[in-house]
């Protein structure tokens, strides 16, 4: 049954919807579209191909506090290519972000320092260089914002990061 | 069977019941023109002077018809042509499918001659569109639009076609069944039906002033004969929006008319003071709310509509049903109980003995001139009000509402909520095709009907018996009554010099006629009537007056600015230049 969650504006929280789309040329761009003509405020998007290979999945989050995720869901499925849209806000769910972060080294001794900030926070290094190193680092958003927090007194020169991506559990 | 991609664009659209086309030929779209030689027997195609009135009157086809109106058009300038009038059945959800033709595939990206991205640039005012790159998809592509643009709530869908694919062979089984794998006209949105339907009937038993608003979707449902029963059933008045004019006839007594920003003020009044709101296929428009934060503070809204992004988008449903509206009158008129509100019409009544004190058509009016709205009373009683009337947009349009009293179903044709200007003409063409025994009259401004001139030539080479009125004001009025209103009388720019519309009329062989007092223009009402043939009126009338009632932008229903009428014991009488000039 349909819930409506205009009360949901009023806590600033972070709402993840994922659509289920065909996976056809130009649907990046109808999504996109609708976002930005409805004044719709996305914080991410993030596009994969899923087990189906005519069916793309797209993981969006929405800052609650600015937009009406409701109204957010209904307009996707609007859309003629969307198959389906879940709210996983609504569900227990598996949420994660991956980030590679490249951080710079001036000795050995800094590369074992970061090494080991690597190990606790269960990510890899995945590329040295004289004076760099690569992390790669995957949890959700606030386990990246951390990392990044720490990694930061040695002086981040580069970050990628996926936006969220999410699962419903079960 | 083997058909070239031309030949199944026919194909298709003799099997979807097309029986008009309006459309303008070009390079990218020839040779579907090339295969028209062949179908012109059966399939009629209209040669329109420009693409954007070619997208009007299959927006107003649609309209007059419930059938989905069919454009065409070349690709770049042709197709871009196209856009206000796509823009305009968006909106105004009207069934349309656009073809236009595209540059060849392999040129597609390379900026060719008269290459353009349509499907790039219509991309947010349709409701779908295609590229069609290849003859093997079209049949997919252009069986889809016409499912996809008349299903659930209607909208324009442009199919562009390069032109190898019109050109190429292929195999050709016509499609009998659409799958489309997430569109909610075949997958419903998942709600408890029956148990809203409860609520709202208990919200319905609680209200002791409730007010259906009505809006086109009860036309798109063709739920016209559901709707008179709930509403006789339910003993609740009803106000409409501009497009939901022709639900219910306007003689009906439990039918307020019009609401909105120029509607009567006694309307507004009510949807003020009303403690219950059913909304029905209407979607809060701004020129129908007024300030949101004071919108009938102490209602509550049942809201139904098939739209699932139209509930609580401005106003919050307590209850929100997002269905065909057919079948939710079917299943709640025999739930609810037969009910009379008499303290509540009573009251409707007393606030509607107000605005009848008010109004134009009350006070005697100098035999010498002419105003617009005698107008609109003039072409209602001449015709009994058995016509079907296209408006164009400005002051004239709102007169029209207020003056002219449709009782007949989908009687009015009018651009809604995109206002375009120079839609009544292509509207009037559109909509004789629709429906050829009808008397259609096209009723226009000065400014919007120059947007429109040049398919009086259509009209001729048809032989369209089309009543051409126009409202002339020497004035873009509606824009200058608010520059009046909101600007301090600093006219900008919408003084208008017009043609002697007469002798334009005469140069293209329509009877031309002028009328600039009540005697003549009852005349020219009824030479034009006696006409069989095209007839265009010039009404010169009163060039400075406004329409009232009006909610300004930002106020509140409860504060519309009344009409300026002297008080019956100061002699009565009506300040046509209003006292602050
Ligand atoms: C294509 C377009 N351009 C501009 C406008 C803005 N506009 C709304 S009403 C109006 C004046 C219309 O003048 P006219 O056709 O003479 O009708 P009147 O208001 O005088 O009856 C204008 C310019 C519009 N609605 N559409
Ligand atoms: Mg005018």
């Amino acid at each position: 049954m349909l819930i409506d969650r205009i009360e949901a504006q009023k806590n600033p929280t972070k709402h993840t919807l994922v659509a289920i789309v065909e996976n056809k040329p130009g649907v990046l761009n109808r999504v996109a579209s609708l976002m930005r003509r409805r004044n719709f405020n996305i914080e991410s998007l993030a596009v994969g191909t899923t087990e189906d290979p005519t069916v793309s999945r797209m993981t969006i989050v929405i800052d609650a506090s600015k937009t009406n995720a409701a109204l957010v869901e209904r307009n996707l499925y609007k859309l003629i290519n969307v198959i389906d849209v879940q709210d996983l806000s609504e569900v227990p769910s598996v949420v994660r972000e991956l980030a590679l972060i490249k951080v710079r080294t001036e000795d050995a001794k800094h590369r074992g320092e970061i090494k080991q900030i690597a190990d606790m926070f269960q990510s890899r290094v995945v590329d040295v260089s004289l004076n760099s190193l690569i992390i790669e680092v995957t949890g959700e958003e606030n386990k990246v914002d951390s990392m990044l927090k720490v990694l930061a007194e040695y002086g981040i020169l580069e970050v990628v990061r996926t936006g969220r991506i999410a699962m419903a559990r079960g | 069977m083997k058909l070239t991609g031309a030949q199944i664009i026919w194909e298709i659209l003799l099997q979807q019941g097309t029986e008009v086309v309006f459309g303008y030929p070009g390079g990218a779209i020839l040779p579907t023109y090339d295969a028209l030689v062949d179908y012109q027997d059966r399939i009629r195609h209209v040669l329109v002077r420009h693409e954007e009135n070619a997208a009007l009157a299959a927006d107003a086809y649609f309209r007059a018809t419930g059938k989905v109106g069919v454009c065409m058009a070349t690709s770049g300038p042709g197709a871009l042509n196209l856009v206000t009038g796509l823009a305009n059945a968006m909106m105004d959800s009207s069934a349309v499918v656009a073809i236009t033709g595209q540059v060849a595939s392999h040129l597609v990206g390379t900026d060719a001659f008269q290459e353009t991205d349509v499907t790039g640039v219509t991309l947010p005012i349709t409701k779908h569109n295609y590229l069609v790159m290849s003859v093997e998809e079209l049949p997919q592509a252009l069986t889809e639009a016409f499912y996809i643009a008349r299903s659930g709530r209607p909208g324009p869908v442009l199919v562009d076609i390069c032109k190898d694919a019109q050109q190429k062979m292929t195999d050709y089984t016509p499609i009998s069944e659409v799958k489309l794998r997430g569109y909610r006209a075949i997958k419903p949105f998942p709600q408890n039906i029956p148990l809203l339907l409860q609520r709202a009937k208990e919200l319905i038993d609680q209200a002791r002033r409730p007010i259906i608003l009505a809006g086109q979707g009860i036309k798109h449902a063709n739920a016209h004969e559901e709707f008179r029963q709930f509403v006789e059933k339910s003993g609740i008045p009803v106000a409409t929006t501009l497009l939901g004019i022709g639900v219910l006839s306007e003689e009906h007594p439990l039918n307020l008319r019009m609401m909105g920003m120029h509607g009567e003020a006694y309307v507004n009044q009510a949807i003020a003071n009303a403690d219950l709101l059913i909304a029905l296929g209407m979607r809060f428009d701004d020129r129908v709310t007024g300030n949101l934060k004071t919108y009938a503070k102490n209602a509550r809204v049942i809201h139904v509509d098939v739209d699932p992004a139209e509930i609580n988008k401005n106003v919050p449903a307590d209850v929100g049903i997002i269905a065909n509206l057919r079948d939710v009158l079917q299943q709640l008129t025999p739930m609810i109980e037969k009910r009379t509100y008499p303290h509540w019409l009573e009251q409707i009544a007393e606030w509607r003995k107000d605005t009848l004190s008010h109004d134009i058509m009350q006070m005697p009016l100098p035999e010498d001139m002419l105003i617009a709205p005698q107008v609109m009373r003039l072409i209602w009683e001449a015709t009994g009000g058995n016509c079907t009337i296209c408006t164009d947009v400005g002051q004239h349009q709102m007169w029209e509402t207020q003056y002219f009293h449709h009782t007949r179903k989908n009687q009015l044709i009018t651009s809604g909520g995109l206002g375009t200007m120079g839609f009544a003409l292509p509207a009037a063409i559109g909509t004789k095709f629709g429906r050829p025994d009808e008397e259609v009259w096209a009723i226009a401004g000065d400014g919007g009907f120059q947007m429109s001139i040049p398919e009086l030539a259509t009209v001729v080479q048809e032989g369209l018996n089309i009543k051409i009125a126009i409202i002339n004001n020497n004035f873009l009025g509606m824009v200058r009554q608010w520059q009046e209103l909101m600007h301090n009388r600093r006219y900008s720019a919408v003084e208008m010099w017009t043609p002697d519309f007469v002798k334009l009329a005469e140069a293209y062989g329509i009877c031309g006629l002028r009328a600039n007092n009540v005697k003549s223009a009852r005349e020219a009402i009824a030479t034009a009537r006696a006409h069989n043939g095209p007839v265009l009126i010039e009404f010169v009338v009163e060039k400075e007056m406004n329409v009232f009632p009006m909610i300004q932008p930002g106020k509140s229903l409860n504060e519309m600015t009344r009409r300026p009428i002297q008080p019956a014991a100061l002699g009565g009488g009506f300040d046509f230049l209003d006292a602050q000039k």
